[in-house]
């Protein structure tokens, strides 16, 4: 795992200054500034317009800034198209050429810059076993499935050597299991090459699994940028904290350093440094949440609903009307009188910002917030 | 493989309006005037093989036209924005919808040697200019009653075209020039193809424009075969004969130019 300090000694492979881009009256990123370092694996990760793959059409040269300039190894190439780029793309729909067979699909790039055939088949072969695929070279690539066009699609960006490689949500159309199997694959090149990856997603899962850096990014700002434990274990604001990993999210006052009050009841927490009586926004984790015998706990509630998940049960309490998340292995009754215990260190304390009060009941991100961010963006 | 379903109505349409009127071809082609069977029609066809060859010939032309001018038009109209492209649209199907006959006729006072085009070439100093009766009339005949025949499935293929598939090759290195050669015009092909088959085949076989156009001096197959019908020659099985052998040719011709498409995509049908 790479630590904060590790990565300043890196050189900045590219570097956005100031941007902001505005499509009609819609801000969609805001005076944005960003820095990837070198052969990191660096994701961009929030929910759809967000403006993650409006950032990353930037740097690969499809679109311009309203305001600001992109750098790429120090050189600035705002106005650079993106065929003179050494960046290139994995394409949500890989975008392969339908026309053209494996072999050529990989070809395509080394052909434009007039390779001689014995380099271009030397590479490419190289470039399709890396990706398993040195068997298909004849085949259509209409006749492949979805993983194996994602591998040509790979192969065909990374032939040319690019200095960044850009992926733009480019297992969307996988499988969990496949999902699974490219996300390791994809880790495993990235690692193998040492190129820099811009990788955009709005899973989660996926982007804590395989980053070294994790961009948190909500209506065209940066939420937070840390490595993935980092970012789970310390989330900046709420959104964040709810965005990654599943958040109860409850409004609370800090009565003073280490003490903080919140479902009518006073706890310890372990934060401090906040005004008196400074309003803040309380986030535990549903699997920290204790469940102990009715009475026994901080806070007394009735069990709503009971979903059994596989490694878990993903269990609704009602608190006084705020329901709660809790992961536990326990099975609990529904309608049942539980207890709920929290330790100092399952408390999480963060400043309100502008977004407070728009999540909170164990709100699995992705279900409510979505709808409201395609309106805005629509 | 997919299960080939076969409907009622499209059997009745296929023997009704295809297998009966081909079948009656064929036998006319193989029976002489009193009804026995013969090859004599198929041999006397040789005896025009030239009026093929200048129809093939003058149909080539007339395709190669059409492509040129066809595809940039088609590409410019799948380019311009919605608004524009509904307007151009609609100017290039408006003489679709005129009878044929009309704008020929219209045609040939435009050509003749006193018409629009000599005077307004006179009025500009270069002299008198006559294109009527001659077979560049005829080429020009069949260019402009057959392009929109060719903008249109080019159209109908590039505006179909995958913004990302042009962004791909854009990423790839390839600028503007390359994007176009390596892929939009490869992609284009079925559409091209499609446009060929559509101009050519009416082309060789027309049979208005030659007379109205060319003054009748170099006919063309389907002059021939109208006259076996309708003319004073009344030969309705060297008609069948020269329209069989017509017919195996435009199969041959499109079997060759399916080719060049991949099987899938095939837009004409060929044996």
């Amino acid at each position: 795992m790479i630590k904060r300090g590790d990565f300043i000694l890196k050189k900045n492979m590219v570097a956005l200054r100031n941007i902001t881009a505005i499509f009609g009256d819609h801000k969609v990123i805001d005076n944005l500034n960003l820095d990837i370092k070198d052969s990191e694996f660096v994701t961009l990760l929030g929910p759809s317009g967000c403006g993650k793959t409006t950032i990353l059409r930037m740097i690969g040269g499809f679109l311009k800034p309203n305001v600001g300039d992109i750098f790429i190894e120090g050189k600035n190439v705002t106005n650079v198209p993106a065929h003179k780029r050494n960046v290139n793309t994995i394409f949500q729909s890989y975008a392969l050429f339908p026309h053209l067979n494996v072999y050529e699909n990989v070809a395509f790039g080394m052909r434009i810059q007039k390779k001689s055939e014995i380099q271009i088949s030397s590479q490419v072969e190289k470039m399709l076993k890396m990706v398993s695929l040195e068997n298909f070279s004849k085949r259509s690539v209409t006749s492949l499935s979805g993983g194996q066009q994602q591998r040509v699609a790979i192969a065909r960006a990374l032939v040319v050597n690019p200095r960044v490689l850009l992926l733009d949500e480019p297992f969307g159309a996988l499988d969990l299991k496949l999902r699974k199997d490219m996300q390791s694959e994809l880790k495993a090149i990235q690692q193998k090459t040492g190129i820099t990856f811009v990788f955009v997603t709005h899973d989660q899962e996926e982007a804590l699994s395989m980053s070294d850096v994790v961009i948190v990014m909500n209506e065209g700002k940066i939420q937070q940028i840390g490595t993935p434990t980092n970012i789970y274990n310390e989330p900046r604001n709420a959104f964040v904290a709810d965005f990654i990993g599943e958040s109860n999210i409850l409004d609370g006052v800090m009565l003073e350093d280490y003490i903080v009050e919140f479902a009518n009841k006073k706890f310890k927490c372990l934060d401090f440094g906040f005004k008196k009586n400074e309003k803040v926004d309380v986030v535990i984790r549903p699997e920290d949440v204790k469940i102990r015998k009715s009475g026994l706990g901080q806070l007394k509630g009735c069990v709503a609903s009971v979903t059994f998940k596989g490694v878990h049960y993903e269990i609704i309490v009602d608190v006084s009307g705020f329901k709660w998340m809790i992961q536990s292995t326990m099975f609990q009754k529904v309608g049942s009188e539980i207890g709920i215990f929290l330790n100092a260190d399952d408390i999480h304390i963060m400043r309100k910002f502008e977004h407070s009060g728009e999540y909170g009941d164990y709100s699995a991100f992705s279900d409510e917030m979505y709808e409201v961010y395609e309106n805005v963006t629509k | 493989m997919k299960k080939r379903v076969v409907l009622p109505p499209y059997i009745f349409w296929l023997v009704t309006f295809v297998l009966v009127p081909m079948s009656l071809v064929v036998y006319f082609a193989f029976t002489d005037k009193n009804g026995n069977f013969s090859l004599s029609n198929l041999n006397d066809v040789f005896l025009y093989s030239n009026v093929f060859l200048r129809s093939i010939w003058l149909g080539f032309i007339a395709t190669s036209f059409c492509f040129l001018i066809g595809y940039p038009t088609a590409y410019i109209i799948s380019r311009v924005n919605i608004k524009c492209r509904k307007f151009l649209i609609a100017m290039i199907m408006l003489p679709m919808w005129t009878n044929f006959l009309l704008k020929t006729y219209a045609w040939m006072t435009i050509l003749e040697e006193r018409g629009f085009v000599s005077c307004f070439f006179q009025f500009l100093g270069i002299g008198k200019f006559s294109l009527i009766n001659t077979s560049s009339a005829v080429v020009f005949g069949m260019v402009y009653n057959f392009i929109t025949y060719m903008i249109l499935p080019i159209y109908s293929v590039l505006i179909r075209n995958d913004r990302h598939l042009v962004e791909a090759a854009q990423d790839l290195g390839a600028n503007q020039l390359k994007i176009f050669l390596k892929v939009t015009f490869p992609l284009s092909l079925p559409g091209v193809i499609a446009g060929i088959a559509m101009v050519f085949v009416p082309s060789v076989s027309t049979f208005v424009l030659s007379k109205m156009l060319g003054g009748g001096k170099d006919l063309l197959i389907g002059d021939i075969i109208d006259m076996q019908f309708l003319g004073s020659v009344y030969n309705p099985c060297l008609g069948s004969a020269i329209s069989l052998v017509l017919m195996i040719l435009v199969f041959i011709c499109s079997g060759i130019m399916n080719q060049f498409v991949k099987r899938e995509e095939r837009t004409v049908i060929a044996l």
